[in-house]
């Protein structure tokens, strides 16, 4: 077990706690885009299929290569445009002139 | 600075990137904005490794990585911006379950890669847990995918046994793990592979529609530890730290969803939610006497309300009527009645998903009232206009202890001086559970397809 490990393995020990930490306080409306956004980011396995892809050197190491490089990029891509297009929706719009918001509060 | 430190901070700024998106992610003002620079970063990434060395050689290949890339982009990009959005959780599924796919190919490939070098056993181990979680993440989601689909039955599919059988499975990967690390044969880990499929499909059959999404979080979680397995693999620090980050926040984000459903996550994975009520329900169901009403009974009542609070659910997704619901909101402003929509945390079919189909059909964001809210605006309200939602409006949840869903939090309907049901037929809901409120006495049942109903409703309202 070397050094690399180690260091590693501190890495993925700070990195739960971080993960754990930054959406403790979520509001429920955002569960979906936020899971929806957390698939998109492990699409990162799109680096992982490059270099494996890029040191391929039999035919059988290119073929798994090329289709896992084409799956990643389906994630990453898909991921981040169906995340945006839910967060589109959240944006505010405006009202339509019947019933303004003073006029339903009170 | 030589290319491979340059490389390394890049991977460096696009991990930091990660964590801001999911901070941002995390409030509605920011969430776009997380989301844009999670997509910066990834692009960062992505070219910095064009110009990585690897075993001493730049990549092989280049000219088919992008091949592969824009196969990957042209058919993502239609399909995620055409697919309507109330496919939405399918896509989820989806996109999830090919991450899953990569992740496990990106370490299969690494084993045969390596395998003549004889790597460390702590290697290998890796290898066999990246193969192991993205399976199981790839095939679940396939599943996922076709009950969202409905491909197949949304009910839990059930068989005696199952659960022993689930665990065996489990433990046989397992074992068949540290029989690969001891004698390291390629063959196994075909065999390893196969097992990590069933295994998935097997998981996932039990599980019902209504908790799908739930299941979909989990495995989104699965695939984020594949990729961090994949990342000690590969000794890419990038890769540890976004797939670590995806299974914690994931997996807190699945307790979170399971909580929202007022059930815990062992409830939500193993008790086969759903299967078993529906024959209870269904003998002594038509002998009882309902109210049922017509469009124009129900465009009167509204029309003497002075405080409306419409609650919908996931059949008005399906029936893709938000729109005639906007309007029929609008028309009963125009006449200075109140309105809002009540959404339950899990209306629809994911957390959230409700605000999304309103907000498309323009909505006013400022109309959508949270539970809460919703449940203190009822008390006054004088007409509550259910709409394709059941089990969400199910006393059951708070008075039956028997009920499966007793516990969860519901939105009280019956609160309301009088309630209007949209129904197509008496059929019970998701969970597939009897609905008590139909029977209550304040109640009227307007049977139809939403959106016919809606428009007639509509039209009737305009006319008085």
């Amino acid at each position: 077990m070397g050094n690399a490990l180690l260091q590693y393995a501190t890495v993925l020990m700070l990195t739960i706690f971080v993960g754990v930490e930054i959406i403790a306080k979520v509001p429920s409306i955002l569960h979906t885009p936020l899971m929806s956004g957390s698939n998109a980011i492990h699409g990162v396995i799109l680096v992982g299929a490059m270099l494996i892809l890029g040191s391929a050197t039999t035919t059988l190491e290119e073929v798994l290569g090329f289709l896992a490089v084409i799956l990643a990029t389906l994630n990453v891509v898909g991921g981040f445009v169906v995340t945006d297009r839910m967060l589109e929706m959240f944006k505010a719009k405006p009202r339509a002139p019947a019933a303004k918001k003073d006029e339903v509060a009170s | 600075m030589s290319r491979g430190t340059l490389i390394d901070l890049l991977y460096l700024v696009s991990a930091t990137t990660f964590i801001l998106a999911l901070k941002g992610l995390g409030s509605p003002k920011r969430a776009r904005m997380g989301n844009g620079i999670a997509a910066v970063g990834m692009f960062i990434a992505v070219v910095a490794t064009f110009f990585k060395q690897v075993d001493g050689h730049s990549l092989y290949h280049v000219g088919l990585i992008l091949v592969a890339m824009a196969i990957g982009i042209v058919v993502a990009v239609p399909t995620a911006r055409f697919v309507r959005m109330t496919a939405m959780p399918q896509l989820v599924a989806i996109f999830n379950g090919v991450g899953g796919g990569a992740a496990a190919l990106v370490s299969i490939t690494e084993f045969v890669h390596i395998h003549s070098t004889r790597p460390a056993t702590y290697v290998t181990l890796e290898v066999l847990l990246g193969v192991l979680i993205g399976t199981v993440s790839f095939s679940g989601s396939a599943i996922a995918f076709a009950k969202l689909q409905e491909l197949m039955t949304g009910r839990p599919v059930t068989y005696p046994g199952q659960q022993i059988i689930n665990a065996l499975l489990g433990a046989a990967g397992l074992i068949l793990i540290v029989i690969i690390l001891v004698n390291g044969q390629t063959t196994l880990l075909w065999i390893l592979l196969a097992l990590a499929v069933v295994l998935g499909v097997a998981f996932v059959l039990p599980i019902g529609g209504a908790d799908v999404p739930v299941l979909i979080s989990l495995l989104n979680a699965f695939t984020g530890l594949a990729v961090a397995a994949s990342g000690f693999t590969l000794g890419s620090n990038l890769l540890i730290v976004a797939g670590t980050l995806v299974g914690a926040s994931g997996i807190l984000l699945t307790r979170l969803m399971s909580k929202a459903m007022g059930r815990s996550l062992s409830n939500v994975l193993f008790s086969a939610f759903g299967s078993v009520i529906t024959a209870a329900g269904g003998t002594g169901a038509d002998a009882r006497p309902v109210r049922s009403g017509s469009p124009e009974d129900a465009s009167v009542l509204l029309g003497f309300a002075s405080r409306v609070v419409i609650i919908p659910g996931y059949g008005l997704a399906v029936a893709q009527a938000q729109h005639v619901l906007r309007e029929l909101g609008e028309e009963l402003e125009k006449k200075g009645i109140e309105v809002f929509y009540a959404i339950h945390p899990v209306a629809g079919r994911m957390p959230g998903h409700m605000n999304v189909l309103l907000a498309e059909a323009n909505v006013p964001y400022e109309q959508l009232l949270e539970l809460d809210e919703a449940n203190s605006e009822l008390q006054t309200a004088d007409v509550a206009l259910v709409v394709g939602a059941n089990d969400t409006v199910n006393p059951a949840a708070k008075d039956d202890k028997d009920s499966p869903i007793y516990g969860m939090p519901i939105i009280n309907a019956d609160l309301a001086e009088n309630v209007l049901f949209l129904k197509r037929s008496m059929r019970p809901g998701f969970a597939g559970i009897e609905n008590e409120l139909l029977y209550n006495p304040k109640t009227t049942l307007i049977f139809g397809d939403a959106k016919d109903t809606l428009t007639k409703i509509v039209a009737a309202v305009k006319a008085s």
